[in-house]
């Protein structure tokens, strides 16, 4: 770059800058004139107006909170709705000395240490202004009756009417739905504060979370004029809250009673979708809680069992237990075997009890262990037979089968507005060597070929599985709220899986044909639950494995602590013919799938398909022959 | 060889004629600047207190602050601004690089960026820097050349100017990047630039506003839509300043009395004793309180534009000019927004608003002040 040389002209400089500081200063002295002249406008000239919006009488900006949003089942029954109830409140402001009045309060209502602290630390929170805290909610008639008769000893406390969020089904459509919970600060930092000026509340978990904005409403705005001491003389303005939009569910709130009544004493999980919407028709997870205790502030001491309970009441095993899914994957991996050519509908092995990997001593066992003779595919999914799957598993080899699993939503979060669905596992080359830092070794593969190794699966995974089976490859995702106009923003808009297409129809028949023969021919591992059954049903028992068990060591769920013995998995659909319901049900250490799951799965499915035959049952055992082992 | 380079080939002539100094200069203070400013600073402390909710802690802890910030100020005003100036362009540099590093892994809270954190060790804002590395930057550069200004030095200037604006406002801090902004300009202008070209590109500016709506963020149109019409959202951020106005108003031309705000004391909102101050002096100490503090503050930007009119070199006019303009942006932007004249951005009150970032920079900047006007020696004069 050639630069010219110019001396630097230092005079001019200075003569320059001179003018330009002045003309700066002559710029400021003007705009602090302008200042002044703003602060005399509205300190002089607008004095009377503000003086009087200030002192003679206040002006307040009032949230008028909206009601929240109810919930419904598929026939219209509340779930969730609001109830009056009356709450204690106060504003800071208008106490004078907040802790006398506190220590009075506490004094009348004869609160107890802790209480009393909670309620100080609402007095004392963070809010704008005048704006009321809330102490107590819930009120019963003596404590309003108390607080009434002492009212000139509590300035700033008041009484108010609210409306609680209450759930008439409780632990039943707990994990489900959520609850409502008092807003904390942590909350606020999410959320739109100025929305939430006027309401306690918010979704924590579920529908009541994922469907806050929906449900919540916005916010309505009164002006008010009060005197100095906070009385309302007149409303300025108003603009009403937009109310919570209601939300209907797929859910059928009868045949949720029905699962949780079979389901009852054990801890599990059942899902049942329906396969032409992906509405989810039941969800149960058990043991439950009841949220209604959330809503007006738990019970520090009932909040420390239920979490530290080793049943875990609070844990919502339908989307978030992650069990290995065991033998109800036996169709998807004869799918796999027939679109890959690797068998055929009549290749038939010979099961001596075991199957072993060439060059290795290993023994891994069929159930069964005098073996099953000579089996096809179907037969191998009539009896779950281990040593076909095996086989087929080792010929596919994990590079295929892991592919063809995701298809059908394994190791994959396909549900669209269930908050905090796991995706489960479905394992692989790639996975192991991350996470697990070694390679895949062959024997591996074998134990996906049953559904048992690193793979894991929530209900909610294998009840979807169930649904593209009986869709035959067609994909519905599950979800739980029928989409309404603006509720569909809240929808999961990624992993969306594609349909699943095999080379030629029949191979879909060949597997659910084996299917329906474990339920319904003599020889399957669910025969016992065809009694009376007035529908054709596909199921798949599954016996998932919680411990290892030692090369030749037998296994014996007595000598098993009761944590260690077995789960027990049923997935089906039906009827076959028309699928209406698709269903999974896992029970935790309750041993074989065909003596616990299945008479669960047939209970519920009686009762969506054969609503009539149910007045007649009582118990899931009364639909087999003879008792559960 | 420029006049410039010549003075510096007198080894030693500075202190041969350096004139009898008082202690005041000895430590490279200036009294009346210092004293103005102490007199600013308790004065704010006051009405921090009021503001405050008559909270000690809070003002214990803006003392602590100032005591901080002075100690700073007192540092670099030993510094000679020869030494400042050889520095500029590294530390400016070195402040833009931190700036994108903002952007790729910086933290922050409600959707703006702007901290730079090391976990457990410490969380400084950079752009806050940039208020200082900025007119340093641009004085060196153009103090090199020939002024006013030829056109490329003008475009070499510019872009000195836009990037780390650009980079702030993407964080996004309108405040802060506005007081960058305006740093780099006074240099340009008291550098020099023609009053035709300052005329146009105020027309070009005012053209290009539209433009500028559709680059802002949802919440900076909201601060904009509010202040045409604070009653639109009285409940989220029209509330401010609809509250502000009240007790600014109510406040009359004597105040209600120190502590006596009723407006403030009862119904303000959480940032009364952050930026929004000036509207709890009002209320308490009407327009004659306003008045003072204005009057305090031209007093500060008089002083500053003296050191600046009195230095010897370019870079400590330019820098010295620009640095006292930018405080004077803080109090027209602060006041403004707080009185409703102009939307609300994020601009303090300077040295009276609780906070410590701003108050650190703010003193640094009187420290260099200071640094130019003592290390004058007697030789050019």
């Amino acid at each position: 770059m050639s630069e010219k040389r110019t001396f630097k002209n230092l005079k001019l400089e200075q003569s320059i800058f001179r003018e330009r500081v002045f003309v700066a200063f002559l710029f400021v002295i003007l705009l602090v004139l302008v200042l002044v002249g703003r602060m005399l406008y509205l300190q002089v000239y607008q004095y009377d107006i503000y003086t009087t919006r200030s002192d003679k009488n206040r002006m307040h900006v009032r949230a008028i909170p909206p009601t929240r949003g109810l919930i419904f089942d598929r026939n219209g029954r509340i779930l969730a709705e609001n109830l009056p109830s009356y709450n204690l409140t106060f504003v800071r402001e208008r106490a004078g000395d907040t802790a006398a009045v506190l220590d009075v309060l506490a004094d009348i209502l004869e609160l107890s240490e802790e209480q009393k602290e909670d309620m100080s630390k609402q007095a004392y929170s963070r809010r704008r202004p005048f704006q009321s805290a809330l102490l107590l909610s819930q009120l019963d008639d003596e404590q309003i009756a108390r607080v009434s008769v002492n009212r000139y000893r509590l300035p700033g406390v008041d009484i108010e009417a609210q409306l609680i969020r209450h759930y008439p089904y409780g632990p039943l459509t707990a994990h489900i739905l959520g609850y409502v919970s008092r807003i904390s600060e942590k909350d606020l930092k999410k959320v739109d504060r100025s929305q939430y000026a006027g309401t306690h509340y918010i979704g924590k978990g579920g529908i009541e979370r994922q469907y806050e904005t929906a449900l919540h409403g916005r916010v309505g705005v009164q002006t008010v004029e009060t005197n100095a001491r906070g009385r309302v003389l007149q409303v300025l303005s108003e603009e009403l809250p937009e109310q919570g939009e209601s939300l209907s569910l797929y859910l059928d709130a009868e045949l949720q009673k029905v699962a949780a009544r079979a389901l009852a004493g054990f801890r599990g999980a059942l899902v049942a979708i329906d396969p032409n919407t992906g509405g989810i028709l039941a969800m149960v997870s058990t043991p439950s809680f009841d949220p209604n205790l959330f809503v007006g502030g738990i019970n520090p001491d009932i909040y420390r069992q239920l979490i530290t309970s080793p049943d875990l009441p609070m844990f919502d095993r339908t989307i978030r237990g992650k069990y290995p899914p065991a033998s109800t994957i036996k169709a998807f991996m004869g799918l796999a075997g027939l679109e890959h050519g690797v068998v055929n509908a009549t290749t038939t092995i010979y099961d001596p009890g075991w199957y072993q990997l060439p060059n290795d001593s290993r023994l891994y066992r069929n159930w069964k262990r005098v073996g099953h003779g000579k089996v096809n595919l179907k037969r191998s999914i009539v009896v779950s037979n281990d040593t076909y799957f095996y086989n087929l598993a080792y010929n596919l080899g994990i590079d295929r089968i892991q592919p063809f699993m995701k298809q059908f939503g394994f190791g994959i979060n396909t549900a669209l507005d269930l908050p905090g669905a796991s995706s489960g596992l479905m394992p692989g080359r790639e996975w192991k060597k991350a996470h697990r830092k070694l390679p895949w070794f062959p024997g591996e593969t074998l134990s996906i070929g049953i559904g048992q190794g690193y793979w894991l699966a929530t209900p909610l995974q294998i009840a979807t599985s169930m649904v593209v089976l009986a869709n035959r490859g067609k994909w519905v995702q599950p979800r739980i709220v029928e989409m309404q106009g603006r509720n569909q923003a809240h929808l999961n808009p990624e992993n969306k899986p594609e349909d699943v297409s095999v080379s030629k129809p029949e191979y879909w028949d060949q597997v659910i044909d084996g299917m329906v023969a474990v339920v319904h021919s003599s020889t399957g591992t669910a025969r016992r639950i065809s009694k009376g059954i007035r529908y054709t049903m596909a199921g798949k028992t599954g016996t998932a494995q919680v411990k290892g068990i030692k090369q030749g060591e037998k296994y014996d769920a007595s000598k098993l602590h009761e944590r260690h013995r077995d789960h027990a998995l049923f997935a089906g659909f039906a009827p076959v013919e028309n699928p209406q319901i698709a269903l999974a049900v896992v029970v935790e250490n309750a041993g074989g799938g065909s003596t616990t799951a299945a008479p669960i799965a047939r209970m519920v499915f009686d009762a969506w398909l054969t609503p009539e035959r149910l007045k007649s049952t009582k118990t899931a055992s009364d639909l087999v022959d003879g008792n559960r082992q | 060889m420029s006049t410039r380079d010549f003075l510096h080939q007198l080894p030693g002539a500075a202190s041969a004629f350096s004139r009898p100094v008082g202690w005041f200069e000895r430590l490279h203070l200036d009294f009346w600047m210092l004293l103005l400013l102490l007199v600013l600073i308790s004065s704010g402390l006051f009405v921090l207190y009021s503001a405050s909710g008559e909270s000690m802690e809070d003002v214990y802890r803006q003392s602590l602050r100032f005591a901080v910030a002075l100690a700073g100020m007192i540092i670099l005003a030993q510094f000679n601004p020869r030494i400042l100036e050889r520095w500029s362009p590294l530390f400016y540099l070195s402040i833009a690089i931190l700036l994108v590093g903002v952007l790729l892994f910086g933290v922050g809270a409600k959707g703006a960026q702007r901290w730079l954190a090391i976990p457990g060790v410490i969380r400084f804002q950079p752009s806050e820097f940039m208020k200082l590395a900025m007119p340093m930057m641009v004085a060196w550069y153009l103090s090199h050349r020939p002024l006013p200004p030829g056109w490329h030095h003008l475009i070499i200037s510019a872009v000195i100017l836009v990037v780390p604006v650009l980079l702030i406002a993407k964080q996004p801090d309108l405040g802060t990047s506005l007081l960058v902004a305006a740093a780099g300009l006074f240099v340009i202008l008291l550098a020099g630039l023609s009053w035709k070209l300052i005329g146009s590109f105020v027309a070009l500016g005012i053209a290009a506003l539209p433009a500028l709506w559709h680059v802002m963020r949802d919440y900076q149109r909201q601060r904009v839509l509010t202040f045409l019409n604070p009653e639109s959202d009285p409940l989220g951020s029209g509330w401010n300043i609809i509250q502000s106005k009240t007790a600014i108003g109510s406040g009359g031309l004597y105040g209600k009395g120190w502590l006596e705000g009723t407006q403030s004391q009862l119904e303000f909102l959480p940032e009364r004793h952050t930026d929004f101050i000036i509207a709890v002096l009002a209320e308490e100490f009407g327009t004659i309180g306003v008045c003072a503090i204005l009057l305090l503050y031209l007093l500060i930007i008089g002083r500053g534009l003296f050191i600046a009119l009195n230095a010897q070199s370019t870079y400590g006019r330019l820098v010295a000019g620009s640095i006292t303009l930018t405080f004077f942006v803080y109090v027209f932007v602060n006041i403004g927004m707080v009185s409703g004249l102009l939307p609300v951005v994020g601009v303090p009150l300077p040295l009276v608003s609780f906070g410590g970032t701003s108050s650190v920079t703010l003193l640094a900047g009187f420290g260099i002040l200071m640094s130019i006007h003592t290390h004058r020696s007697l030789l050019v004069k």
